[in-house]
Parts: C-alpha cells; structure tokens; sequence
C-alpha cells in the first residue's frame, strides 16, 4: 500500500504544478486590481505607490518567483480586500465547504447504494422502474433552480426553514444539502443499479446462491463489493463536482464556503486570495482521487497486485 | 438435513418431464420441452449435447439457479422423493449445498474475485452448519488439501486471481462437496482446461464421488468424457431428449440418427484426404423448432411422416429408449 501511495502522490506533483501556474496567469488576465482598488479620481502617483506596495509593478517573473516562493511556504500573500493572509481566509471557508459536501456525498452515497441495489435485486420489477425515474428526474434538475424553488416553497411560502447563512440548528443544513444532493443521488443510484445488475448475475453470485446463501448474503456479502469500484469512481468524480459547484449553493444559501470565497476574490481581482482557494481545491481534487485510488485497492485484490512494489 | 427415508431404488435424483421457457424478446420459446432422467447414487449420468441443446438450463433448473428469463413451467426434480419445484425459497435453500450442489465450467468467474479463496470454500458451513468464520475455514482448508492444493493453509489466504486454472476448478470443486451432497451437477467442469489438467479434474471427480457415495450429473459435448466416465447417457437436442440408455448401449448402437451422426464424427476412424464426417446444418432456432420430429431438417432418414408427426421417446430395449419412428433402421446398419 506505501509504494502504491507514494505513486499516486508522485504522479499528482506535475499536474499540480501546471495548476499553480494556470491560476497566476489566468488570474492576472482578469484585469487590473488597481482600477478597482483606487478611486476614479486617483492621481498616477497614488496609482504607482499601490502598484508598488502590492508588487504589481514587478515583472511578471519576479511576480511569479515571489508567488511560487510563498506558496511553498504556505504563504500566499495578503489580501487586497481585507488586508488578513490569504491563507487564513482560505482556511476559514474551507471547512465550511468540505463539511457541506462531505455530508452530501455520504447521504448520497449510502441512499444510492441502499435505492439501486434494491432496484437491481429485480431488473424490471415495481421497485427498479420507480428509483428509475426517480433518479432519471433527479439526475436532470438544475440545483440552481432546486434551490431557488426549495428557498420559495420552504423558505418564504411555508416559512418552515431558514434560506440563509449557517446560524441556527441543524434545520440551516436541510436546503443546501438537499439542493447539492440531489443530482450526485441521482446519478449514484443508476450506477449502482448498472453494475449490480452485472454483478448479480455474474457466476459467482449462480454460485454463492448453489451455497444456499439468502438474498442478504448474496447481496452485501458477493455482489456490493463487486460492484462498488464503478460506483466510487464516480462517486469521486460527482464529490469533485460538487467542491467546485458549491459555489452557486453558498451564494444562494450565504454560506461562507470556498466557493463564495473564489467568486469574490475573482470579482474583487484579490488575487492573493484566488490563488490560495485554486491551489488549495487543486489539491483537495488530487487528495480525492488518491482517496478513491486507495479505495479500489482496499476493496479489490487485483488493483493492489497490479501495482509494482 | 438429508431427506429421508433412504430407498436404494429410487433414484438420488429424478427429473420427469422437465419444461423450462425462456421470455425473449422476440416472445417465449421452449428451451427444455419434457425431459426426464433419474440417476442413482454412485452413478454418474452424462447430458450430452450441443451447445443451446438445454443441457446446461435444465441443470439450473435442477438446482434452482435460472436467470429471471427462464422458468420452469412444468414436470418435477425429486431429490430423495421430495419434488424441489414445489418447495419455498427458503426450503430450497436448506437443501442448496447439503443435498445439491453444482460446479460450473469458468472457474475463473465462478470464484468471487474480491474475497480469499478459503472465506468461500467455508461459507456453505457458516450458512448450513452455523460455524464461525474461524471453524468454517478450518474446513476450507481440510478440504483445499483434500483436493489437492498445495500449502492449503497459506493458500486460503489467497484470491481466485491467484490460482491457476486448473487449482481454481479444484476448488469450486471443493466448495461444491464441502457438505457431502447427495448430487453433485458438474456443468462443463473441464471445457476451460486443457487437457492434462482435463485429466486430473476428472479423476478428482471420480474420487471424489466414489468416496462420497454422490450420483453425478455431468453436462458435456465431450463424447470421449461421456465414454470414460459416465454409466448412462441422456442425448438431447433442441430441448428434448432423443435417446438415452447406459452409455455402453448407447455408443455402440445408437438408436437415433443424431446419437449416430455425432458419434459418426468423431475423427477416430479419419482416412487422409476425405473431409472429416460431421451432421449437417445445425440445430433449429428454439423459436422455430419443427413441429414434427426436431431433427428433421438434419436427418438421413427423413421422411414425411417425420415431418408430419413428433416421435415419442420409446423403449427400444432393455431400460433405453430413442425418440425416432425408424430407429429399427439404425439398428440393421
């Protein structure tokens, strides 16, 4: 397992890289912090001090060196907007982000797994044909709008949940973990039902049943295992999707995540800032992916031999 | 567990006028239409056919393992005088393992991929015996070394995966006597293996049945496999038995036009430079099976009232019967 992990981890490094680099320069493509930070009826002498306090007027390789430096001091600069480490902000909203989306995908994954087994223990029973469409629907709604009506039926019209922000009981969690979880349940519950479908009718299950084992056993103790590994793989696709789409659930629900973090920078050209969200859900995506990596080959014995000690 | 009384007449397992039907999606067809065989134990019964004859489904049926597409629409499989078909799930499953048990040909897919080998060779004693995991693969390995895997008790720690072949079918056969079943359905066992390995499973099997006292069914279109190792023979063709008798009988006088043209095939007596002799065309879709005789369309023989009228399977001996207006015919030539 220790070769394995070390390969995964040596094999993110590049990328990881490349995405370092992107986010400085796509960031400074977005125009200059100065027009926005500076009166209209700043003079050019102001303009020059800001520029040089901030750095702006470095070269654009000094700039980098600077970032690149910092960076692997986990020092990503100051923000513009507040004045507080990058670093710090970034740290603060993350949490808030990650709890988010950790409880979606577990609610997500655990219904999926529970709905398409029971759909695929009968192809073409009552039960598969309801989680069908069920999921097919859920599959298929935009959570933008999901949440826009849950906030206007819920929120305003039956008045029964708060819209908004992270005050309160568990009851401020409901909306925005509804809204980011119905499309990951969606697509979990077809997946699951597909590859169970396959699994259970793979000959080891004919066999498990010539045992005498009952549906239980064939189920969780032959086929889920078996049919888990396509499942994780999106599962970890759909947790990834769902760390960089927060941002529509947090700007909606003014929940103080990454994502809301990572609009304002943009739209506030805090570059600082930016970076620091990018790089540091660049790494989140890499840490997933080796997460779902390493679950393969707890799950399966072939993906842990496969690879070269 | 074991049904009771023991009757040595009757047979360990009797299968009468078996139909299984198979929803496609073109609409039902018949894939088992009517067959019957009964096999004591200590002998071994051969299903011999081609593939898509019905060989392998009615032994699924035997055992209760039918993809949702196929069912069982008529006749029973006694085990021990109870009929197996009019028994609950649950009833049924009591008798999975203890009473009947069965071995497939792809031992590759057969073994769960993702679990030790010694876990599943244990498990028929954890669901019919209760053992703990500990006692249940205590067995495994008593039974790995009985089949022949070296270091057994290493080896249980391992997954199918790293087995080869032939040590994978030793331990499907393994897990499939593990509970001393009265019938063992072996499906194939061999077809994946090559043929020294072919060797050394059969005669596993062998031992194993004559320690065991079990009566075998062995699904094959191996005609050297039938000749070696089988008492008695059950020939079918598009879903219906054509012949059947001991196996000696059988292979010496075959009394149906196919039993002749496939044991006509085999290349024992070849002559250099003639085409080796085969039965021409190939068996009726099961949609479209005849309805007079089904191997007319194939048949030396054929005449109209082949085509007009379905033989009946009927003795034309001591203890074996053909299903063919003219056997007598294959008998004077």
């Amino acid at each position: 397992m220790v070769p394995f992990l070390r390969k995964r981890v040596v094999s993110s490094a590049i990328p990881l890289l490349f995405v370092v680099l992107g986010v400085f320069f796509l960031a400074r493509m977005t125009g200059n912090p100065v027009d926005l930070y500076l009166p209209l009826s700043a003079t050019p002498e102001q303009r020059a001090d800001f520029s040089a306090a901030q750095g702006f007027d470095d070269s654009v390789p000094v700039q980098l060196w600077h970032y690149l430096t910092g960076a692997v001091q986990l020092d990503f600069g100051t923000s513009l907007r507040t004045g507080q480490p990058a670093a710090t902000m970034v740290l603060d909203a993350f949490p808030v982000t990650l709890q988010l989306a950790g409880v979606t995908m577990l609610l997500a994954i655990s219904g999926a797994l529970l709905v398409g087994s029971l759909a695929a223990y009968r192809p073409g029973s009552a039960i598969d044909r309801i989680a069908g469409l069920l999921s097919m629907t859920a599959a298929s709604i935009p959570d933008f709008w999901f949440a826009i009506v849950g906030v206007l039926v819920f929120g305003v019209s039956l008045d029964l949940l708060p819209t908004s922000g992270t005050l309160g009981g568990p009851e401020v969690w409901i909306l925005p973990v509804a809204t980011l979880l119905i499309r990951p349940f969606g697509v979990l519950v077809q997946v699951v039902r597909g590859s169970m479908v396959g699994a259970l009718s793979a000959p080891y299950v004919k066999i498990a049943r010539s045992k005498g084992a009952d549906a239980r056993r064939v189920v969780f103790g032959h086929a889920l295992r078996n049919a888990v590994t396509p499942v994780l793989t999106v599962a970890g696709d759909l947790t990834v999707a769902l760390v960089n789409g927060a941002v529509i659930v947090e700007t909606i629900f003014g929940w103080p995540g990454i994502g809301k973090l990572m609009i304002d920078s943009i739209l506030q050209r805090d570059f600082a800032v930016l970076q620091a969200a990018v790089l540091l859900t660049a790494v989140t995506i890499f840490a997933l992916n080796i997460l779902v990596d390493v679950c393969h080959a707890l799950l399966d014995p072939r993906v842990r031999q496969a690879v070269p000690a | 567990m074991k049904p009771s009384p023991f009757d040595p007449d009757r047979p360990a397992l009797d299968v009468e006028g078996l139909c299984v039907d198979l929803r496609t999606p073109s609409g039902t067809v018949r894939a088992v239409d009517g067959v019957s065989f009964g096999v004591h134990r200590g002998r071994t019964l051969a299903l011999l056919g081609e593939s898509g004859c019905g060989k392998s489904m009615t032994a699924l049926s035997v055992v209760g393992l039918l993809d949702p597409v196929a069912e069982v629409t008529g006749g029973a499989v006694r085990v021990g005088g109870t009929d197996t078909l009019r028994l609950s799930r649950a009833e049924r499953r009591k008798l999975a393992g203890p009473v009947l048990s069965i071995v497939f040909q792809d031992a590759l897919t057969a073994l769960n991929p993702v679990q030790p080998v010694g876990r599943q060779l244990g498990e028929p004693f954890r669901i019919h015996r209760g053992f703990s995991r500990r006692r249940a693969e205590e067995e495994a390995v008593r039974l790995m070394t009985r089949v022949g895997i070296p270091e057994p008790r290493l080896r249980a720690r391992a997954y199918p995966h790293q087995f080869s072949g032939g040590m994978r079918q030793r331990l499907l056969i393994a897990m499939a006597v593990a509970l001393d079943p009265d019938v063992l359905i072996a499906d194939e066992p061999t077809t994946a293996l090559d043929v020294t390995v072919q060797a050394q499973i059969m005669r596993l099997l062998r031992d194993l049945q004559t320690e065991r006292d079990m009566a075998v069914v062995l699904i094959t279109h191996d005609l050297a496999v039938v000749a070696q190792r089988a008492d008695d023979v059950v020939v079918m063709y598009a879903g219906t038995v054509v012949e059947n008798g001991t196996v000696r009988e059988v292979f010496s006088h075959p009394r149906h036009p196919y039993t002749k043209g496939l044991l006509d095939s085999v290349p024992e007596d070849a002559v250099r430079g003639r085409p080796l002799p085969a039965v021409p065309g190939s068996p009726p879709d099961l949609s479209a099976v005849p309805s007079g005789c089904v191997f007319q369309d194939r048949c030396p023989l054929v005449r109209e009232r082949c085509v007009r009228e379905r033989p009946p399977l009927r003795s034309v001996g001591a203890s074996r019967s053909a299903a063919c207006h003219f056997s007598e015919e294959l008998h004077r030539v």
